[in-house]
């Protein structure tokens, strides 16, 4: 395995790349305020992120990623459009006996821009593309857009969206939601009982705690709402699993996908926009006929990805990927304090890069 | 070299470990003053007795410093990543029975299983502009749980006890810990989720992974014929 000087070596070299493709070369601390970084990932981010603290500033963690820090930079006094480039050490607690490492190298590129975000979807790909090409890794595709268009199209109560938009990101919860709101799983005895009783029910006990009688009263109500509309029709629950289980050539998912966008006409605009990039991406050298492209694709927690997402990886299944991004136009906004702008970005591990030229 | 074999130093948890050796024909027993933590042991070849917290069991097992310790099987999962690749789990005790698992307040009816927690959570960082808030001191175990379920929206805060107090005192909305027969809880004003069991948990005998056997095996394949355990290497 390569050492730390090899790697950094290889992260000195990528990082020149991107600066030569017109990257401002940027830093980030490595004590990042845990606060930010667990309302934007939720506690499962202490399992994976090292976290100390401080005796002023409280909790801090070894920072997890740079996206964060860097959106934050451009956030505060970027210009526009913007290119960055930044390399350094990223750390990750390793819950399990594996030869993962928890600490390394990370070299990244994000690019800030409002025009033509299919255009800077290709171009952040074809440069990774491009940098790794040497190494005949198998990319990876996807578009996190398509499956937020086709919940928020369902013609089915705002409430049942917004949960399921809510899980997009965790696949198990999501599916068990799509379940019960499509009627296909029993509502549980507890529900079934509350809603019988709705309203002629003491209270077992006073009410203890911030959470307030209001908030008790508002969720039963959206729960009488919820139990009153009729489930998310067969037809409909279909189409998104087909959807949620494309994978195929990108041209062919395309095809797919304009057939699934005449049943699901909300679709449609997300579709012109794969269309457009695929379109960019071809026009960049990119071969999108045999592009892999799995809808399902970027969908783990601790990502913010939502649209287009890639990764590069190597033969052997058992080592993480090589490289990976994607686009995270909402995530702009979460940061930007009521100001946003769309972003696309990726990074490389440079310590498997060297690896895998050892090998070559 | 001997087999060194770590036991809760005090209270009930110390009285029944002696007590489930002593059913055994091996005697555990407390030497000294009542305040010395010293032991001896009677009735098995070699064995070295090393009194410790019962929470400090499980990180001595993984650093090897104890071959075999008893511990709550709850402490051990809480404590150890990948735990069963650092200790071995010999045998369960029959005692310190306990369940962890998660309460809110009982005047929360609209919340009976972990579905209900979760909107509840989202509906709560809505209102109040913060993760609802869950007081534990097993943060692996619930964490781990709570992510497993698909809950989101949430914050862990440690509580090293009177965690039953915690809602009430407007430091957390809900709860995570243990319970026997749940009146704690139920004089707190909180009632246990449906489907929120994370761990049924008792004392259990456990053996070191990573512990040097190499001169302890002859004294482990004695005991373990006395106590019927199994007869394998570690």
């Amino acid at each position: 395995m390569a050492g730390k000087a090899r790697a950094r070596a290889t992260a000195d070299r990528l990082f020149a790349a991107f600066v030569a493709a017109g990257a401002l070369p940027v830093e980030a601390d490595i004590l990042q305020p845990a606060e930010v970084l667990l309302d934007l990932y939720g506690e499962d981010i202490r399992a994976r992120a090292y976290v100390t603290s401080d005796p002023l500033r409280g909790e801090m963690m070894l920072r997890p990623d740079f996206t964060v820090p860097v959106v934050q930079m451009h956030m505060a006094h970027g210009a526009e459009p913007a290119r960055y480039a930044y390399q350094g050490e990223v750390f990750r607690k390793q819950e399990h006996l594996s030869e993962r490492k928890s600490e390394f190298f990370q070299v990244g590129f994000e690019l800030f821009a409002r025009e033509n975000p299919s255009d800077a979807d290709a171009e952040v790909f074809a440069l990774f593309a491009d940098l790794l090409s040497p190494l005949s890794l198998r990319a990876a595709t996807g578009d996190i857009g398509l499956l937020l268009a086709a919940v928020r199209g369902l013609k089915t109560l705002e409430s049942r969206k917004a949960a399921l938009l809510r899980h997009i990101w965790r696949p198990r919860r999501f599916t068990q939601l799509l379940e019960r709101f499509g009627g296909r799983s029993p509502v549980p005895a507890s529900r079934q009982a509350l809603l019988a009783a709705q309203g002629t029910r003491p209270a077992p006990a006073p009410l203890v705690g911030l959470r307030s009688e209001a908030e008790i009263t508002a969720r039963l109500a959206a729960l009488a709402e919820d139990a009153a509309a009729p489930p998310v029709s067969a037809e409909e629950v279909a189409f998104l699993e087909d959807l949620l289980n494309l994978s195929a050539p990108s041209v062919m998912a395309l095809a797919h996908l304009r057939d699934l966008a005449r049943a699901m006409p909300h679709l449609a605009p997300a579709v012109d926009r794969m269309e457009a990039r695929l379109d960019a991406l071809a026009a960049r050298g990119v071969a999108v006929d045999s592009l892999a492209f799995e809808a399902s694709h970027g969908r783990t927690t601790l990502e913010y990805y939502d649209g287009f997402v890639f990764s590069f990886h190597a033969a052997d299944p058992a080592l993480p990927p090589v490289a990976s991004g994607g686009r995270y136009d909402a995530l702009t906004a979460v940061l930007g304090a009521g100001r946003s702008i769309p972003a696309v970005g990726g990074v490389i591990r440079p310590g498997l890069v060297a690896d895998l030229e050892d090998t070559a | 070299m001997s087999l060194k074999l770590g036991v809760p130093s005090k209270g009930r948890l110390m009285e029944q470990t002696f007590d489930w050796f002593g059913a055994r024909g091996v005697t555990l027993k407390r030497t000294g003053s009542e305040r010395e933590y010293a032991g001896a042991v009677e009735g098995a070849e070699g064995v070295e007795l090393v009194l410790l917290s019962a929470g400090e069991i499980p990180r001595e097992l993984a650093a090897g410093r104890i071959h075999l310790g008893v511990t709550g099987s709850d402490l051990v999962r809480d404590k150890l990543a990948d735990w069963d690749r650092q200790v071995c789990e010999l045998c369960s005790m029959g005692f310190g029975h306990a369940d962890l698992v998660i309460a809110v307040p009982a005047a929360w009816i609209d919340v009976s299983t972990l579905d209900d927690l979760d909107a509840a959570a989202a509906a709560f960082r809505r209102c109040h502009g913060q993760r609802l808030r869950i007081a534990t001191k097993y943060h692996r175990l619930v964490r781990d749980f709570l992510q497993a379920n698909g809950v989101a929206d949430y914050q862990l805060v440690d509580s090293q006890g009177a965690t039953e107090g915690t809602v009430k005192n407007l430091t957390a909305e809900a709860i995570a810990d243990i319970t026997s027969s749940g009146e704690t809880l139920k004089a707190n004003h909180l009632k246990i989720l449906d489907d929120a069991l994370i761990h049924q948990s008792q004392a259990t005998l456990f053996a070191a992974r990573c512990a040097d056997w190499q001169g302890a095996s002859a004294a482990y394949r004695a005991l373990a014929a006395r106590l019927g355990l199994p007869e394998t290497s570690f």
